[in-house]
This record gives C-alpha cells, structure tokens and sequence, in this order.
C-alpha cells in the first residue's frame, strides 16, 4: 500500500491552502527532507518535506490548487519494494478533515462537554488553641524565630536575598541567623532579583525547600516571571510532577514617604494566580504561625509582611512549635452590625474605625483574612449572613482589588442577605504620592473606614 | 574538531584538534551515537508529520539538525546529572532516555504524556532522568538550571546541572545575573549554548554583539568558555568532557558554545524566509552529525550494510509505536483540569 502524503497545516489555524507548485515529479525518488513541494495560506510560503524514503508514485492534487483542506491526500509514495503496480490498489479515501472543520483530529467533545465542577476548597486544619503562656514579641522578631525554628527543624530550608546574611537584614529580619547557620544557610546574594529568584525556584524544584527575602516586593517584579511561570505553574504543566515548595516573603505596601516605586500592595497581583498561595498577616503571633506553615508548605507561598508593623508588638505563644494554617481568616473583634474584611497594616485601622463605631452604637466585625489565597470564603460569608453588611478594606488600588474579588463572591454566594451595596475602602487611584498630606490622603485611614461602616448601615 | 577558548584566568590547557577518534569511543559508542541521533530526527520528523495532520497543536520547535549537541554532551554524564532546556526540547529528552511513547503522548495532548497532555511540546519534565523540562520563556531556564547545581551543590551530591540555551537567549539579562552568581558561588554548572545561528528570525549578526564569539560571554565573570563544533558528535563528547570535568570538580561554571544548524524553522509555523535555501542545503550535505557519523562509520566499517538498515529499521518501528500511542492514548479525563494545581500540604 502506497504511502498517502497528506495537504499538512502548518500553523495550529490553518485548515486550508494553495497548492503552489511540486518540486518534484512522478517517478522522482525522495529521501527524508526533500521538499516536495510549496504551498501557501493567507501567511505565507511554505515548503512540504518529505518523511519518508521512496519514489513519488502519483500526484493526486495537482500545482497552483486553491482552497486544498488540511489532511486531503496530495500524492502517493511507493516504498523501496512497491511498484507502479500498487498505485492501482489505491482507492482515495475521502479527505480526513473537511475545510470547513477545525484541522485538529482531537478535542472534537471538549468544546461540547461543560468544565466539570471546580472542587470544593480544600478543607483547612482546625487552628489550634494555644493554652500555654505568651511573650510580648515584635514581628520582626516573630519571623526571625519562624526562620531560625523551621531551620533548625529541616536541613533543606535556607534563606537567600540581598543584604541577609552579614547586614543581619535590610529591615534586620534576619538578624543573628548567619551566626547560627552559617553563610551555606544564610546567603547574601548580589542585587539580582530575577536571578537569585530563578535561581531558588530551581532549588526548590530540586527538593530544597527556599526562603528568598524580597528587600521589598517592589523589587519582585523583577523577578515576576519566575514567580509566575516557573513557580507557580510548573506543577501543573509537569502533571504533578515538579514542585515548587519556596516562600517568596519581604515587605510589602507603603512604608512611610518613599515614593510611588517603593509603595505598593502586590496582594491582588499574586492572588490573582493560581499555582500560588498568598498570606499576609498582621499580627506577630500570625506572621510566625503563618511562616511557619509556609515554610512548610510544598506550594510556592507568597509571604507578604508589612514595614510599619516590624517594630510593634504582640503576644505570641512561647513555643517553638506553634503554626497557623494557611486559608483561614480570623475574627478578630466579633460584632452584629456591619462586617470589615481587611487584612495586614489595615486589620489595625479597621480596629481603630469599629472603636470609634461603638462609641456610635455600631458594632462592626473585624475580619483579619490572614489568607488572600485560597481566600476563607466561609468565615467572610458567615459574618455576612449574620451582619448583612460588607465593608472591605485594602491599602492596595480597589481595580481589580481583593476587595472587588470579596465583593464579587458575596454577590454569587449571599447576594440576599445583604441589606446594602458593599463598600470598598482602598488606596486612591494615583501612584503614592511623596508629599506628607498627599501621601496622608492617598492612603486608607479609619476615618474612611467609618464612613463607609456608617453608609452601608444607612447611618450618617 | 576546531575549539576555541576563552583566555581566563581559569581556562584550561589547550587541546590539540585531531581528526582521529579518542581512544575512548569504541564501535559500540559509535553505535550509541548514531541510534540516538537518528531516533531523534526519525522522531522530529514524525512529530513535524502528526503536526502537520493535526494532531499536535500549538507551537512544536524541532530540533532537526542539532542532534550531535545533546548526543555527544549526554555521552558524558552520570545517572545523578542533571539537565534542563527551552522548548526546544524533544531531542534532549530522547538523549536522557524518557520514553518516546511519553513524549509524543504528551505532544497530542492525550494522558499518556508525561505530564498527562497538560504541559505540551514546551513542558515536559522526568525527575527519574533527571530532566527538569521544557521551559517557554527564553533564558528563563538558566537560573533555574543554576538553582539546580545549587542544590546539587548545597547537598553535596558531586553531580552536575547541564543548563542548554540558544544563542537568542544568550541576550537575555537573566543569563549573566546567572553568569555571576553561578561563577560567585562556584556552582557545578554547564551552560551550553545552541547556536543553530538564529533566533526565530534575527541572525546572529542582528542580534548579537561580537557574534561570532559568543563563548566569550562568560569571561567578564571569569568563566571559561569553548566553541565547538556541534555538528560533531564526537567533538562534542571530547569538549563536554572536559566542561563537565571542571564543574563536577568543583572549579564552577563553564560555557560551551555549539555551533549548530536547525534545518527546520523556528517553529511549525515559521517559513524561514530569512535564510536562502542554498545555505540550508550546504549545511545538510556538508556538516550534518548523521551523515558525518555515518561516514567515519563506514571508513572505519563499524558495521555493515545490513547491519545498518536494520538500525533504521529498528529506528522507525519505534518512532511508529510511538506515534500510534500518541493517537490511541485518551485525551486526559475532564476532571484532570482541577489537578495538581497546588501539592497537598
């Protein structure tokens, strides 16, 4: 049986061409890679090789065709012991793909079968209640024990970013864990933030288990890239094969007066993909329990702290062995009357705002999210149904915001139980001024959080 | 077997060039190279087919043309090495042994793939082999491939990264961010790069200073660097020796440049109207790595005539099985869209 040689698509669109010219005859032998012939789409030119050893048996569509459907049989290929004698067997099959079809032999159901449902999040661990005694702890404290605990606990984990090791720190996050661990453990790299990014990702695809501190996370978008595609993707583009388990972690948002490129709250840009995980805490107790998990998290985690908060203080249990899952928010002031969601620097602003709330007779419930992703969906939303009013809260731009994602799901889950539109409370839409009283009123305040607090419960 | 070296204070001795095979490659060696060569263009040449029928979708790189880089590199490393590549990546996962089945699988999308159709020509991976992929993003491989040897590094393991780029990604700044910190930290590191003499379209002249000297790219870090012939396998071989040698050795990073030629376009759907088809057909009849293979095989009659179709055969009834797997392996089940999105904590 001659061998078919087939009108090929050369482009994942193409479904027809011009059959241009043959370069070769009836009767010509062929090897592998001899052109055969050059057809054309509305493209460009393109030559047909050929794959296989033999002697052009026949030619079945002749030059200058138009509109030859992808897949049509164009000539015959007699193999070394065929003759012109099996030429005559050959009875033309009907053309395998019509030109009116998408060229592609597969995915012919796909297109009619609905996605299958997405599966219920993942159920998070219980948080456990700490019962023993407490310490007053800084943050920046607080993640420096999370480091030097889960370090000591596994050999594989070890941090990298700039000005880590010998500095102790940009922001003395690391202070003392060069001493400890030594430079194998602790290492200082050059200014390199796509780089050194990569470079951890590969590490943790090899089964080390990175820390890498971003200065500040204006810097990671740098390294974006490597984020994104090699970390957070690579699980699935592999079938599950290669993992990603790194902490990407560093300041994140305004700190005070350093300008619109030293200011900005990446939690929706990252939030926004999937194949990561994002937390963002507020208290020292949550930044440890929280880097803990994340440590040991087999998933890319994107671990965003706050400048502001580094110095203040807060009780964190007096253990080395206390964690706090990932995805579950926290309620950290209860309330029946309006609920703010909010999360990092802003869980302190929203507590101020429902303080100046209560001397009104508004009892608002504070929501510390913890988790942007995967978002506590059940915690927002068993607040709603109880207080029927939703103010989130976010230092970020409210475009395409945490906020406008909470507020979307509210909508889609428990759109009756609201008795006012939610309101989002954000950063102004402009670059972070410089200027004290721009900046001032560029930014969240629990003014702005009590005003809205006060209009979704219609009171003024 | 022309090689040329970057002057640094870390190069190695000159070599001599000689036509002569190194004592070490042995008929069966020869063998192993000419097998493995032709399975990948028998393969390649398959794939163009079953993309041309529509079968594979998508962007599909063929690496026709550039088989002796891999070969001849592969022939020097041991089980724990470690490898990783762009999309043009076919050829080196047949180098490193995956299983053809798995790779023309996972090129039609179907659940026998490697990465059970949901990575495509571009991302294909094997820890068994020691192949960690299959990257998309030009240059985006080099520090990953560097954090690689960085953990081979960190566990003490004597093992090497063999990070490929191509010429186009040379260009790229995350290369030389890699350059620093892999010559920085010595890191047991092989950057070979495929100059197959175009980026997509842009030639090498277009688009890279100093281009006929692109080994040189690492000297301001203080990384030696060779020029080799890539159409060569056993020049490869003799040069890989040496750059693997000296990261395994833990003298850090070297950088191979192989000087290649792709037959085909960038991808499927690229024309190549950029190159004259005399000089595609000079560097075929001229430097292929298979026809040059065959014909010091021959001179030095390492296997007869018979010998030899029976090698092409065995050849293509591989490629074939691999072709009808690739056709009858089901498309993944509908509920493998949700998977392996996040490892369970």
């Amino acid at each position: 049986m001659p061998i078919e040689i087939l009108m090929p698509a050369l482009s994942p669109t193409m479904t027809e061409g011009k059959l241009a010219r043959w370069m070769k005859n009836e009767g010509d032998s062929v090897s592998s890679g001899d052109i055969l012939a050059e057809i054309e789409t509305d493209k460009a030119t393109m030559e047909v090789e050929a794959v296989d050893d033999g002697i052009l048996g026949k030619i079945l569509v002749d030059g200058d065709t138009d509109n030859v459907a992808v897949n049509t049989p164009i000539a015959l290929l007699l193999e070394e012991d065929e003759s012109d004698a099996d030429l005559s067997n050959y009875s033309a099959a009907a053309p395998v793909a019509q030109a009116e079809s998408q060229p592609a032999a597969v995915s012919s159901e796909a297109a009619n079968v609905a996605a299958p449902e997405a599966p219920k999040a993942e159920s998070v661990a219980p948080e456990s209640e700490w019962g023993g005694p407490f310490i007053s702890t800084t943050v920046r404290e607080a993640l420096r024990d999370a480091m030097a605990e889960e370090m000591r606990r596994n050999e594989k984990v070890f941090l990298m970013g700039e000005e880590v090791a010998q500095y102790q720190g940009a922001y003395k996050i690391s202070q003392g864990l060069l001493d400890e661990f030594g430079a194998k453990r602790v290492i200082d790299t050059p200014i390199t933030e796509h780089g050194f990014a990569g470079l951890g990702v590969g590490a943790a695809f090899y089964g080390l288990n990175p820390i890498v501190e971003f200065m500040t996370f204006n810097f990671a978008m740098q390294a974006i890239d490597h984020i994104i595609n090699s970390a957070a993707k690579t699980r699935y583009m592999s079938g599950g094969q290669v993992s990603s388990p790194i902490v990407f972690r560093g300041p994140n948002g305004a700190a005070s007066r350093v300008g619109a490129q030293h200011s900005q709250c990446y939690a929706s840009w990252y939030a926004h993909c999937p194949g990561l995980k994002v937390v963002s805490p507020y208290s020292a107790a949550d930044a440890k329990g929280l880097l803990k998990s994340a440590i040991r998290d087999p998933n890319p985690v994107i671990f965003l702290e706050n400048e502001l908060l580094y110095g203040q203080s807060f009780d964190v249990p007096d253990t080395d062995d206390w964690t706090v899952p990932i995805g579950k928010a926290k309620i950290v002031r209860p309330g029946t009357d309006v609920t703010i969601v909010t999360f990092s620097i802003m869980v302190g602003k929203a507590l101020e705002a429902a303080e100046e709330l209560a001397k009104e007779g508004i009892s608002a419930e504070v929501i510390d999210l913890r988790t942007i992703r995967p978002l506590d969906t059940e915690t927002i939303l068993n607040s709603v149904r109880k207080t029927n009013r939703l103010v989130t809260v976010e230092e970020g731009w409210a475009f395409s915001g945490v906020g406008s994602e909470i507020s979307a799901m509210v909508m889609e889950q428990a759109f009756d139980y609201l008795d006012a539109p939610v309101q989002r409370v954000a950063g102004v839409d402009v670059p972070l001024p410089y200027a004290a009283n721009l900046e001032q009123l560029a930014l969240p305040q629990s003014s702005h959080i009590v005003t809205s607090a006060k209009e979704v419960c219609y009171r003024s | 077997m022309a090689t040329k070296k970057t002057p640094t204070k870390r190069a190695p001795k000159k070599r001599t060039a000689s036509s002569a095979l190194p004592s070490d490659v042995n008929n069966e060696m020869i063998l192993d190279f000419y097998r493995e060569m032709l399975l990948i263009r028998r393969f390649e040449e398959k794939a163009g087919q079953l993309y041309g029928m529509g079968l594979i979708g998508g962007f599909c790189h063929l690496y026709i043309g550039q088989e002796a880089v891999v070969v001849g590199i592969q022939s020097v490393l041991e089980d724990r090495d470690t490898i990783l590549t762009s999309y043009r990546d076919h050829g080196h996962m047949l180098a490193c042994g995956m299983d053809p089945d798995g790779v023309m699988a996972e090129l039609t999308g179907r659940i026998g793939g490697y990465s059970k159709g949901k990575g495509g020509s571009m991302h294909m991976f094997s820890e068994e082999k020691g192949f960690y992929g299959g990257h998309g993003i030009v240059g985006a491989q080099v520090p990953i491939g560097t954090g690689i040897a960085f953990a081979h590094k960190y566990l003490d393991e004597n093992a090497v990264n063999v990070a490929y780029l191509g010429d186009g990604a040379l260009n790229q700044g995350q290369v030389y961010e890699s350059f620093n910190m892999a010559s920085l930290w010595d890191l047991p590191v092989v950057y070979v790069i495929e100059n197959n003499r175009y980026g997509m379209g842009t030639s090498t002249e277009r688009s890279s200073a100093n281009s006929t000297e692109l080994y040189h790219r690492g000297s301001a870090y203080g990384i030696p660097g060779m020029q080799v012939d890539g159409m060569d396998v056993v020049a490869v071989r003799e040069a890989a020796k040496i750059a693997v040698e000296h990261a395994r050795s833990g003298k850090g990073p070297y950088i191979m440049e192989m000087m290649t030629y792709r037959y085909r376009g960038h991808s499927m759907s690229d024309p190549a109207k950029y190159r004259s088809k005399e000089e595609v057909q000079k560097v075929r009849e001229e430097r292929d790595p298979i026809e040059r293979l065959r014909a010091v095989m021959e001179k030095k009659n390492v296997i007869d005539e018979a010998g030899m179709k029976q090698i092409d055969k065995d050849v293509k009834a591989i490629v074939s099985k691999s072709a009808e797997f690739a056709q009858s392996s089901p498309e993944p089940d509908p509920s493998e869209l949700y998977t392996d999105v996040y490892a369970d904590a």
